[in-house]
Protein backbone atom coordinates (compact mmCIF):
# COMPACT_ATOMS: atom_id res chain seq x y z
CA UNK A 1 0.00 0.00 0.00
CA UNK A 2 1.77 3.36 -1.07
CA UNK A 3 1.64 5.81 0.97
CA UNK A 4 -0.70 8.92 0.00
CA UNK A 5 -2.08 11.62 1.73
CA UNK A 6 -5.32 9.30 2.14
CA UNK A 7 -3.83 6.77 4.26
CA UNK A 8 -2.00 10.01 6.30
CA UNK A 9 -5.27 11.25 7.01
CA UNK A 10 -6.70 7.50 7.69
CA UNK A 11 -4.11 7.11 10.18
CA UNK A 12 -4.52 10.36 11.90
CA UNK A 13 -8.65 9.60 12.35
CA UNK A 14 -7.57 6.07 13.88
CA UNK A 15 -5.13 7.32 16.08
CA UNK A 16 -7.06 10.00 17.12
CA UNK A 17 -9.86 7.74 17.95
CA UNK A 18 -7.90 4.81 19.94
CA UNK A 19 -5.46 7.70 22.26
CA UNK A 20 -8.57 9.41 22.64
CA UNK A 21 -10.43 6.11 23.45
CA UNK A 22 -7.56 5.34 25.86
CA UNK A 23 -7.84 8.97 27.82
CA UNK A 24 -11.51 8.00 28.15
CA UNK A 25 -11.08 4.78 30.38
CA UNK A 26 -7.78 6.24 32.35
CA UNK A 27 -8.40 10.14 33.35
CA UNK A 28 -10.07 10.62 37.03
CA UNK A 29 -11.36 13.29 35.83
CA UNK A 30 -14.76 12.65 34.76
CA UNK A 31 -15.22 16.43 32.97
CA UNK A 32 -11.85 15.21 31.11
CA UNK A 33 -12.82 12.23 29.89
CA UNK A 34 -16.18 13.50 28.47
CA UNK A 35 -14.57 16.00 26.20
CA UNK A 36 -12.20 13.07 25.35
CA UNK A 37 -15.08 10.91 24.24
CA UNK A 38 -16.27 13.95 21.85
CA UNK A 39 -12.82 13.39 20.17
CA UNK A 40 -13.63 9.28 20.36
CA UNK A 41 -17.11 10.27 18.97
CA UNK A 42 -15.15 12.80 16.36
CA UNK A 43 -12.66 10.12 14.91
CA UNK A 44 -15.28 7.34 14.53
CA UNK A 45 -17.40 9.86 12.43
CA UNK A 46 -14.24 10.28 9.74
CA UNK A 47 -13.93 6.40 9.73
CA UNK A 48 -17.33 6.03 8.81
CA UNK A 49 -16.39 9.28 6.12
CA UNK A 50 -13.81 6.83 4.64
CA UNK A 51 -16.47 3.86 4.46
CA UNK A 52 -18.08 6.34 2.08
CA UNK A 53 -21.17 6.16 5.05
CA UNK A 54 -22.16 10.05 5.04
CA UNK A 55 -25.40 9.95 6.38
CA UNK A 56 -23.87 7.61 9.00
CA UNK A 57 -21.12 10.11 9.81
CA UNK A 58 -23.78 12.81 9.71
CA UNK A 59 -25.82 11.04 12.43
CA UNK A 60 -23.11 10.01 14.48
CA UNK A 61 -22.16 13.62 14.76
CA UNK A 62 -25.61 14.70 15.25
CA UNK A 63 -27.12 12.36 17.71
CA UNK A 64 -23.47 11.26 19.65
CA UNK A 65 -22.05 14.05 20.04
CA UNK A 66 -25.04 16.61 19.82
CA UNK A 67 -27.16 14.96 21.88
CA UNK A 68 -25.88 11.90 24.27
CA UNK A 69 -22.55 14.06 24.74
CA UNK A 70 -24.55 16.58 26.00
CA UNK A 71 -26.73 13.94 28.16
CA UNK A 72 -23.47 12.71 29.81
CA UNK A 73 -22.00 16.21 30.81
CA UNK A 74 -25.73 17.01 32.04
CA UNK A 75 -25.63 13.89 34.26
CA UNK A 76 -22.17 14.85 35.71
CA UNK A 77 -23.34 18.11 36.68
CA UNK A 78 -26.34 16.77 38.52
CA UNK A 79 -24.84 14.26 40.22
CA UNK A 80 -21.26 15.86 41.35
CA UNK A 81 -20.77 15.02 45.35
CA UNK A 82 -19.85 18.49 46.15
CA UNK A 83 -19.87 21.52 44.28
CA UNK A 84 -17.25 23.25 45.65
CA UNK A 85 -14.16 20.17 44.76
CA UNK A 86 -13.34 19.28 41.57
CA UNK A 87 -15.79 16.48 40.04
CA UNK A 88 -13.44 13.49 40.78
CA UNK A 89 -13.74 9.90 40.63
CA UNK A 90 -13.05 9.15 44.50
CA UNK A 91 -12.30 6.84 46.11
CA UNK A 92 -9.66 5.16 44.56
CA UNK A 93 -9.76 1.72 42.29
CA UNK A 94 -8.77 -1.05 44.06
CA UNK A 95 -5.50 -2.34 42.88
CA UNK A 96 -7.20 -6.18 42.67
CA UNK A 97 -9.96 -4.95 40.71
CA UNK A 98 -7.73 -2.90 38.15
CA UNK A 99 -5.65 -6.01 37.42
CA UNK A 100 -8.10 -8.16 37.08
CA UNK A 101 -9.61 -5.79 34.80
CA UNK A 102 -6.73 -5.22 32.75
CA UNK A 103 -5.99 -9.45 32.27
CA UNK A 104 -9.32 -9.92 30.94
CA UNK A 105 -9.61 -7.13 28.70
CA UNK A 106 -6.01 -7.56 27.38
CA UNK A 107 -6.84 -10.98 26.79
CA UNK A 108 -9.60 -10.15 24.84
CA UNK A 109 -8.01 -7.88 22.89
CA UNK A 110 -5.61 -10.88 22.32
CA UNK A 111 -8.14 -12.81 21.01
CA UNK A 112 -10.04 -10.62 19.10
CA UNK A 113 -6.82 -9.54 16.94
CA UNK A 114 -6.11 -13.44 16.58
CA UNK A 115 -9.68 -13.97 15.10
CA UNK A 116 -9.32 -10.98 13.02
CA UNK A 117 -5.32 -12.06 11.44
CA UNK A 118 -6.91 -15.70 10.98
CA UNK A 119 -10.05 -15.53 9.34
CA UNK A 120 -9.10 -16.38 5.61
CA UNK A 121 -12.51 -14.58 4.30
CA UNK A 122 -11.19 -11.45 5.63
CA UNK A 123 -8.04 -11.40 4.04
CA UNK A 124 -7.16 -8.73 1.17
CA UNK A 125 -10.06 -7.22 1.19
CA UNK A 126 -8.71 -3.51 -0.37
CA UNK A 127 -10.55 0.09 -0.38
CA UNK A 128 -10.12 0.11 -3.86
CA UNK A 129 -10.86 3.69 -4.03
CA UNK A 130 -14.09 3.78 -5.96
CA UNK A 131 -15.99 6.74 -5.21
CA UNK A 132 -20.02 5.25 -4.35
CA UNK A 133 -22.91 7.66 -4.92
CA UNK A 134 -24.14 9.35 -1.83
CA UNK A 135 -25.92 6.96 0.35
CA UNK A 136 -28.59 9.60 1.95
CA UNK A 137 -31.47 8.75 -0.74
CA UNK A 138 -31.15 4.93 -0.48
CA UNK A 139 -31.34 5.01 2.98
CA UNK A 140 -34.63 6.76 3.11
CA UNK A 141 -35.91 4.33 0.50
CA UNK A 142 -34.86 1.52 1.81
CA UNK A 143 -36.50 2.48 5.53
CA UNK A 144 -39.19 3.76 4.81
CA UNK A 145 -40.41 1.67 1.48
CA UNK A 146 -38.38 -1.07 1.37
CA UNK A 147 -37.87 -3.94 3.90
CA UNK A 148 -36.84 -1.80 6.64
CA UNK A 149 -40.15 -0.09 7.31
CA UNK A 150 -41.47 -2.59 10.33
CA UNK A 151 -37.73 -1.99 11.78
CA UNK A 152 -37.94 1.53 11.90
CA UNK A 153 -41.44 1.51 13.47
CA UNK A 154 -40.90 -0.38 16.10
CA UNK A 155 -37.86 1.42 16.91
CA UNK A 156 -39.99 4.92 16.55
CA UNK A 157 -42.18 2.75 19.50
CA UNK A 158 -39.36 1.88 21.50
CA UNK A 159 -37.86 5.69 21.55
CA UNK A 160 -41.07 6.83 22.51
CA UNK A 161 -41.39 4.26 25.38
CA UNK A 162 -37.44 5.38 26.71
CA UNK A 163 -39.00 8.84 26.34
CA UNK A 164 -41.69 8.15 29.07
CA UNK A 165 -39.73 5.68 30.88
CA UNK A 166 -37.05 8.21 31.01
CA UNK A 167 -39.31 11.13 32.01
CA UNK A 168 -41.66 8.96 34.30
CA UNK A 169 -37.66 7.66 35.88
CA UNK A 170 -36.16 10.83 36.96
CA UNK A 171 -38.96 12.66 37.81
CA UNK A 172 -39.39 14.16 41.45
CA UNK A 173 -41.78 11.93 43.61
CA UNK A 174 -44.96 13.96 44.36
CA UNK A 175 -45.63 13.09 47.67
CA UNK A 176 -49.68 13.99 48.92
CA UNK B 1 -7.07 1.04 3.73
CA UNK B 2 -8.28 -2.99 3.93
CA UNK B 3 -11.30 -4.47 6.38
CA UNK B 4 -8.73 -5.51 8.86
CA UNK B 5 -7.44 -1.98 9.85
CA UNK B 6 -11.48 -1.32 10.88
CA UNK B 7 -11.54 -4.12 12.57
CA UNK B 8 -8.23 -3.90 14.53
CA UNK B 9 -9.79 -0.29 15.68
CA UNK B 10 -13.47 -1.98 16.56
CA UNK B 11 -11.55 -4.52 18.88
CA UNK B 12 -9.49 -1.76 20.66
CA UNK B 13 -12.33 0.51 20.87
CA UNK B 14 -14.60 -2.55 22.45
CA UNK B 15 -11.48 -3.63 24.76
CA UNK B 16 -11.34 -0.21 26.18
CA UNK B 17 -14.93 0.09 26.75
CA UNK B 18 -14.93 -3.44 28.67
CA UNK B 19 -12.15 -2.15 30.37
CA UNK B 20 -13.76 0.90 31.55
CA UNK B 21 -17.26 -1.23 32.65
CA UNK B 22 -14.83 -2.95 34.56
CA UNK B 23 -13.19 -0.87 36.50
CA UNK B 24 -14.43 2.29 36.65
CA UNK B 25 -16.20 3.53 40.38
CA UNK B 26 -18.97 6.21 38.42
CA UNK B 27 -21.66 4.93 37.29
CA UNK B 28 -21.26 7.80 33.82
CA UNK B 29 -17.58 6.26 33.32
CA UNK B 30 -19.19 2.84 33.05
CA UNK B 31 -22.27 4.60 30.36
CA UNK B 32 -18.85 5.97 28.56
CA UNK B 33 -17.79 2.45 28.18
CA UNK B 34 -20.93 1.09 26.77
CA UNK B 35 -20.85 3.96 24.36
CA UNK B 36 -17.36 3.31 23.47
CA UNK B 37 -18.30 -0.56 22.75
CA UNK B 38 -21.38 0.42 21.08
CA UNK B 39 -19.81 2.42 18.90
CA UNK B 40 -16.97 -0.26 17.72
CA UNK B 41 -20.37 -2.54 16.93
CA UNK B 42 -21.41 0.06 14.42
CA UNK B 43 -18.24 0.63 12.98
CA UNK B 44 -18.01 -3.22 12.79
CA UNK B 45 -20.79 -3.02 10.92
CA UNK B 46 -20.40 -0.33 8.64
CA UNK B 47 -16.78 -1.86 7.89
CA UNK B 48 -18.40 -4.93 6.74
CA UNK B 49 -21.25 -3.35 4.94
CA UNK B 50 -18.56 -1.50 2.85
CA UNK B 51 -15.57 -4.80 2.17
CA UNK B 52 -17.92 -8.03 2.54
CA UNK B 53 -21.09 -6.31 0.55
CA UNK B 54 -21.69 -5.41 -3.03
CA UNK B 55 -21.67 -1.59 -3.06
CA UNK B 56 -25.07 -0.95 -3.34
CA UNK B 57 -26.28 -2.56 -1.11
CA UNK B 58 -25.82 -0.40 2.48
CA UNK B 59 -27.75 -2.82 4.75
CA UNK B 60 -25.23 -2.59 7.07
CA UNK B 61 -25.22 1.13 7.46
CA UNK B 62 -28.83 1.01 8.37
CA UNK B 63 -28.24 -1.45 11.04
CA UNK B 64 -25.62 0.81 12.26
CA UNK B 65 -28.26 3.96 12.14
CA UNK B 66 -30.48 1.65 14.15
CA UNK B 67 -27.95 0.80 16.53
CA UNK B 68 -27.04 4.63 17.13
CA UNK B 69 -30.79 4.86 17.64
CA UNK B 70 -30.75 2.66 20.67
CA UNK B 71 -27.17 3.73 22.29
CA UNK B 72 -29.49 7.07 22.23
CA UNK B 73 -32.01 5.52 24.17
CA UNK B 74 -30.17 3.68 26.35
CA UNK B 75 -28.12 6.26 27.35
CA UNK B 76 -31.76 8.59 27.98
CA UNK B 77 -33.29 5.74 30.63
CA UNK B 78 -29.18 5.20 31.99
CA UNK B 79 -29.03 8.32 33.00
CA UNK B 80 -32.67 9.02 34.58
CA UNK B 81 -31.78 5.87 36.54
CA UNK B 82 -28.54 7.19 37.63
CA UNK B 83 -30.49 10.53 38.52
CA UNK B 84 -32.93 8.40 40.48
CA UNK B 85 -30.00 6.35 42.24
CA UNK B 86 -28.55 9.73 43.32
CA UNK B 87 -31.19 11.13 44.77
CA UNK B 88 -31.97 8.09 47.05
CA UNK B 89 -28.38 7.21 47.89
CA UNK B 90 -26.81 10.79 47.26
CA UNK B 91 -23.72 9.00 45.41
CA UNK B 92 -23.97 6.52 42.36
CA UNK B 93 -20.71 4.97 42.68
CA UNK B 94 -22.35 1.46 42.17
CA UNK B 95 -21.02 -0.43 45.04
CA UNK B 96 -22.57 1.86 47.31
CA UNK B 97 -25.92 1.03 45.65
CA UNK B 98 -26.44 -2.27 47.72
CA UNK B 99 -29.66 -2.46 49.00
CA UNK B 100 -30.96 -5.51 47.58
CA UNK B 101 -27.35 -7.21 49.03
CA UNK B 102 -28.48 -10.06 50.69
Amino acid sequence: MEFTLKTFIFYGFALMTVASALIVVTVRNIVHAAFSLMVTLFGVAGLYVFLQADFLAATQVIVYVGGILVLILFGVMMTSERFDMPIQVKGHIERGQLLLGGVIALALLMLLLTVIANTPAWKNLTDDGTELPPTTERIGELILNGPFLLPFEVVSVLLLVALIGAALISRKEVRD
Amino acid sequence: MTLQHYLVISAILFTLGIFAVLTRRNAISILMGIELILNSCNLNFAAFSRFMTPPEDISGQIIAIFGIVLAAAEAAVFLAIILAIYREFGSIRPNEVDTLKG
